[in-house]
């Protein structure tokens, strides 16, 4: 078999088992991904940057290392990372024209231990401006489109690592999820995405938006290949204070375990005004084959579920507000031409430097967070914000996970929803409260609508990761959703 | 009318831990600009605070000294503004929950008379970076050293009512703080810094007036006269009709006046919330016994040991219970002398003197504690008169060596040998026999005569005691 067709659909799975087996090296696989990214990214605008040359030194050293017997599941397997992943010498713009020019002296943890097990960075994938968006339509760089349709979006804010996997452009990649930016993008080009429990992944080089929020994880084709992964990403981090110092399983261990007495709760919220009929019908129909499995299903009630996206609105953007404030012109990224002081420094720098949705976000979370209107914004938020996280602990007294819609309708037009942030917003609300939970979720494919693919979303108690694992992969051997590839390319 | 003056102090104290109170950078002052700072300091993209435990534990021991309640859960907030040299665009510091809660100190004044100063809290926070002005071509330099350089900010009450009580209390904080090592109180290098918040009300008025706060005043000296500066300033213009306005204002120690910085009314909105990257500190029981356990001696203790133990006044235990150095320097020589009273007044006149002249810290005393407990001994054994010492004291701060061999090399060895004492009084006696004969006839004030002429003619050398006996006797 030529590593180009198996490319288009091939898990990191078989990849690892063929380089095991010596069917191709990493630095033809390399090629093979990287020839991909050459003939199609040109339509797509997956990319950032293609670190091709650096790709090339790290398969030959990956076939070394194979040549040497000290291989691992992930060597020589190359990879996509979402650009807000710092990476020691290549850039890192977190789609921001403010960092246009910024390569940091320093490698995130996430990226450091996935170049450790033996990945091979392909180069790094456009997400909207700081990740703030749902579609990867904010990038200074141009949006992304989706494969399955280049009219769409790929979902935001990793919609870059999304359609590079969907499009076969790469195996697998890295995402971040501060309100559903790994499971959405994952619904809407058909992959696997997994948000893990706040503090299982170290942030350490991940730019911030909503520190309290953002976590990253994988976007895979499958929930085997998303366990492999996350195998490496996961684990306390002494330079993360918010990492938990609690042991990592090996997340494949127990995806074959059956499913017999898993108890699955269906929010009655997910399933209400606003979700698209046919997307209801597909994630009811996944529902059921997790009961043909052995689990027993029953509602329940998040009856929060509607505030998460104004508590989600206000405790991100107030978080951003300040996070942002480095970007200032002073020490590293973009400076405006000819300051005449430095309140003209501060304010041209901001205001070139930084694109709409930003904006708007910072005029938020600073509005959020002043005197006299803290406690009626923020603070309630964060009232909120502890109700929403009893909501999801009295469920999880009943149940084991919790099932429902990714999202509540299918990509929509580029531009569609562009000048209307609000309608924007409302796309995220199954996916905010496991962030502001600080749970784990992850979404599955589960069909198409329209020729559009759809994501059932599995949301699990903390450090459930296994179990979500479990649950999503046992899904994936009697369904075939996730190997459905767009017809693009 | 008579005016009352009301002072609040907020005193920042540099911790002296190795590293900064968020990253790994040292935090040893002096540097290159910019060599110590790491890209946590920098405020780079991605990269994340990590409590420095040293701190912790640093301001955990100045709260226990101050006899204040410890924080079980603190929590750090961000404090938001912009500036060049606060690389995040906010300070990392507590507001909510200071790691230290109310304690109090006790003041000594220059008379004896002490009182009590609440504290109202204590709370960790970074140091920004320095911000350089000149030689810079009219731009702006930025030297990230400091930043991230862990702070102890020590807020009182507004128990002050006078300059010289101000500087008492920064006195004491100093002395606390250099005590139980958790600053070197290098206040040149910054490392204790204070902003005054000043008001005067009439005599007898129970509300406060309305305030200034004075910032960054970074000596003794200088709080002292900005504050009588303030305090006339504001007098004289309540006088005059006018009203204080709520300020920030900025002493100018070469013309010494105060200016207007900036008012509150225009003041910065912090925009203060919950820190998301860092968790809050959780500290228990043991741990503050612990901390408890491993502090020295405090001032106050040890002011009230010299005083019981050695019979010291309670203010020469109090100036020499001030600086733990002091005290180690005191206490050696009195333990050697067995001389208490006598070694404190030596460290606290003499002593003390060479080095305010020469602005040596006692460490670096030129005279060593066990030379000068020698000295003190030749006094009473009797080897050198009391103002022979002083002449021996001074080859000492030269650097002539030791007493013993100084009172050799220089043949001022007092004599006490009678049978020469004798010699000498004879002699005196014969060849002086019209004054011989006042004396005896009732001229008691002759005596001093005499002394004075065996004195001379021992070249000073003669114990005096031994003069007075024998004189009395043959006369």
């Amino acid at each position: 078999m030529s590593t180009d067709t198996l490319m288009n659909n091939s898990t990191l799975k078989q990849l690892s088992e063929g380089l095991a087996r010596g069917e191709y090296s990493s630095v033809e696989l390399t090629e093979a991904y990287l020839k991909r990214i050459d003939s199609t990214d040109g339509d797509l605008n997956a990319f950032i940057t293609v670190t091709a040359d650096q790709a090339r030194t790290q398969a030959a050293a990956a076939d070394e290392r194979r040549a040497s017997g000290q291989a691992g599941p992930l060597t020589g397997v190359p990879i996509a990372h979402k650009d807000i992943f710092c990476t020691q010498g290549v850039r890192t713009s977190c789609g921001s024209k403010i960092l246009d020019n910024f390569t940091a002296p320093y490698e995130s943890t996430v990226t450091h231990k996935l170049q450790d097990a033996g990945m091979v960075m392909l180069g790094k994938t456009n997400l909207d401006e700081f990740a703030m968006g749902s579609s990867t339509e904010s990038s200074f760089y141009g949006p992304t489109r989706n494969p399955w349709n280049t009219e769409v979006i790929p979902g935001g804010s990793s919609g870059g690592s999304a359609a590079a996997v969907a499009s076969g452009q790469a195996p697998v990649a890295t995402g971040t999820d501060t309100g559903g930016s790994i499971r959405q993008p994952a619904a809407l080009c058909n992959l696997t995405g997994l948000k893990p429990t706040y503090g299982r992944v170290s942030r350490w080089g991940m730019i911030a938006y909503g520190s309290s929020l953002d976590q990253g994880g994988p976007i895979a084709r499958t929930a085997e290949d998303a366990a492999l992964l996350l195998n490496s990403m996961a684990g306390f981090d002494h330079k993360d204070s918010t990492s938990k110092d609690i042991a990592v399983p090996d997340y494949t261990a127990d995806l074959d375990k059956p499913l017999d007495g898993l108890r699955i709760g269906l929010p009655k919220e997910y399933f209400g005004e606003g979700l698209n009929s046919d997307i209801a019908a597909r994630v009811q129909a996944g529902v059921q084959e997790l009961e043909k499995l052995g689990a027993t299903v029953k509602e329940i009630s998040l009856p929060r579920t509607r505030l998460s996206i104004p508590a989600y609105y206000i405790i991100a953007p107030a978080e951003a507000s300040t996070n942002l404030s480095r970007f200032d012109g002073v020490r590293f990224g973009y400076r405006c031409e000819n300051p005449t002081d430095l309140l003209d420094m501060y304010t041209r720098t901001r205001a070139e430097g930084f694109g709409e949705e930003v904006k708007r976000r910072i005029m938020v979370g600073t509005y959020a967070l002043s005197a006299g209107y803290y406690d009626a914004y923020y603070n309630k938020a964060q009232q909120l914000r502890r109700l929403i996280k009893d909501d999801f602990q009295n469920a999880f007294a009943e149940v084991d996970v919790i099932a429902g819609p990714t999202t509540p309708s299918p990509a929509w037009k580029l531009g569609a929803k562009s000048n209307d942030p609000v309608a924007m917003y409302l796309e995220d609300i199954y996916t905010l409260s496991v962030n502001l939970a600080g749970l784990p979720g992850m979404s599955v494919p589960c069909g198409q609508v329209d020729g559009l693919p759809v994501g059932l979303q599995l949301i699990g108690n903390y450090f459930a990761e296994a179990q979500l694992l479990n649950v999503a992969h046992q899904y994936q051997q009697v369904t075939d959703w996730h190997q459905q590839t767009p017809a693009f390319g | 009318m008579e005016w009352e003056t009301v002072i609040g102090l907020e005193v920042h104290v540099q911790l002296s831990t190795n590293t900064k109170i968020f990253s790994g950078a040292s935090t040893r002052f002096g540097a290159a600009p910019n060599t110590q700072a790491c890209g946590i300091d920098l405020g780079m993209p991605g990269t994340l605070p990590v409590f420095n435990e040293n701190a912790l534990r640093k301001a955990v021991s100045f709260g226990l000294a101050i006899d204040a309640e410890i924080g079980r859960h603190s929590a750090f907030d961000r404090k938001n503004y912009f500036y060049p040299d606060l690389p995040k665009g906010y300070q990392i510091t507590q507001m909510d929950h200071p790691i230290v809660g109310k304690g109090q100190v006790e003041i000594m004044m220059d008379d004896g008379t002490t009182k009590t100063v609440g504290v109202t809290r204590a709370h960790l926070e970074e140091d920004a970076g320095k911000s350089l002005h000149e030689d810079f071509h009219g731009m702006t330099g930025i030297d990230l050293n400091r930043a991230g350089t862990p702070l102890l900010e020590i807020v009182s009450e507004p128990d002050i009512r006078s300059a010289k009580e101000a500087v008492a209390y920064l006195k004491k904080i100093h002395s606390i703080v250099t005590y139980i090592g958790v600053s070197d109180g290098n206040m040149a290098e910054g490392s204790m810094r204070c902003d005054a918040n000043v008001s005067v009300r009439p005599k007898g008025q129970q509300e406060y007036g309305m305030r200034c706060e004075i910032k960054n005043v970074n000596s003794f000296r200088f709080v002292e006269k900005a504050i009588n500066h303030e305090v006339e300033r504001q007098i004289a213009l309540i006088e005059d009709g006018g009203t204080v306005v709520q300020e920030t204002r900025l002493y100018d120690s070469e013309l010494d006046e105060t200016r207007s910085m900036r008012s509150k009314e225009v003041a910065n909105d912090y925009r203060y919330f919950p820190e998301p990257d860092l968790l809050p500190v959780e500290i228990d029981e043991s741990y503050i016994e612990q901390v408890r356990s491993e502090l020295p001696e405090l001032p106050d203790a040890k002011r009230e040991r010299f005083h019981s133990e050695y019979g010291l006044s309670e203010y020469d235990a109090a100036v020499l219970s001030s600086s733990q150095d002091m005290a180690h320097f005191f206490e050696v020589v009195a333990r050697q002398t067995g001389e208490p009273k006598l070694s404190a007044n030596w460290v606290m006149v003499e002593l003390a003197a060479v080095l305010n002249k020469t602005n040596t810290p006692i460490t670096e005393s030129p005279v060593s504690a066990t030379n000068l407990a020698q000295l003190i001994e030749r006094i009473t054994d009797n080897t050198i008169s009391s103002k022979m010492a002083k002449t021996v004291f001074e080859a000492m701060v030269e650097g002539q060596g030791d007493p013993d061999s100084i009172i050799e090399a220089k043949g001022l060895k007092q004599v006490s040998d009678t049978g020469a004492i004798e010699a000498m009084i004879d002699d005196i006696i014969a060849s002086n026999p019209d004054q011989v004969e006042q004396y005896r006839g009732g001229k008691d004030k002759l005596f001093g005569f005499f002394v004075g002429q065996v004195m001379k003619a021992s070249k000073g050398q003669a114990n005096p005691g031994v003069v007075n006996d024998m004189l009395k006797k043959k006369l």
